[in-house]
């Protein structure tokens, strides 16, 4: 049997539902975030395989762009999680319930 | 052969992958992620972008992970907790992931693809990727670039000390 696009998608798939998994059943805010890479990564994955089984390089150039705006966000994002320790000494999503009640 | 090494870089990745979500050390995981990158970084090999594989290693290996691993050292968060999941949430996100990925497997192996094998001939050298980046996407690149000084502007800001602001309680 040889690797057609259904396998690329099925691991694309795959992999974005242990991300989508990870996301919800951690506390910890730093690995839900490395899941939410994760996920990233995956539709990655199925943009790819599009762009290689449909002959075009338009897909990868998305990837491309996505690449870049990860790197962004990764920043924005942990800058955000250094701010919130620093205010509230905790990383932990189950301590962080000031807004509860 | 190109099977073979199919199976060996999806077994990679989703199997860092699931070390990632369980890992308790929060510096495991990070490198857990950075080895199922690099099974991706593999499956993008396969599909002719070479020049992304080379990239994800860059950026995400370079530049994510190593982020990661020096915030994780940073914050040094308290022994991580005995228990990193409550039972309920485990169960919930469980039958969460589950049925998304059944529905997304079933869309894939049900869905209206063609099977056609992929092109013999792909151009995906540096030099495609700069006539598409600077002809069709050349605002998209102007974008993005704007997108990062608001990014390393909004990175500046947040890491300074904020002073003045009651705390939260």
């Amino acid at each position: 049997m040889t690797i057609g696009l259904n396998e690329f998608l099925i691991l694309s798939a795959l992999l974005f539902a242990v991300g989508f998994f990870g996301v919800l059943v951690r506390k910890n805010t730093l690995v839900i975030y490395m899941c939410l890479e994760l996920m990233l990564v995956a539709s990655t994955i199925a943009l790819v395989a599009f762009s290689r089984f449909n002959g075009i390089l338009d897909g990868n150039v998305f990837v491309f762009f996505i690449l870049t705006v990860a790197a962004a966000e990764v920043a924005v994002g942990l800058a955000i999680i250094v701010a919130l320790f620093r205010k509230r000494g905790t990383v932990q999503v189950d301590q962080l319930n000031a807004l509860k009640n | 052969m190109a099977n073979l090494l199919f199976y060996l870089f999806a077994a990679l990745t989703v199997g860092f992958a699931f070390a990632v979500v369980f890992n308790k050390n929060t510096v495991n995981a990070a490198l857990c992620l950075l080895l199922s990158l690099i099974g991706v970084a593999g499956v993008f090999a396969l599909l002719d972008a070479l020049l992304l594989s080379v990239l994800l290693i860059l950026v995400y290996a370079g530049a994510v992970v190593a982020l990661f691993l020096f915030i994780v050292m940073l914050l040094n968060p308290q022994a991580a907790s005995p228990k990193p999941y409550k039972k309920i949430s485990a169960a919930a996100g469980t039958i969460a992931a589950a049925l998304l990925g059944l529905g997304l497997w079933s869309f894939v192996s049900h869905g209206e693809l063609s099977s056609a094998p992929a092109t013999a001939v792909f151009q995906s050298g540096l030099k495609d990727y700069g006539a598409k980046l600077f002809t069709t996407y050349l605002l998209p690149v102007e974008v993005v670039g704007f997108l990062l000084l608001i990014a390393m502007l909004g990175v500046i800001v947040l890491s300074k000390k904020f002073e003045g602001l009651e705390d939260v309680k």
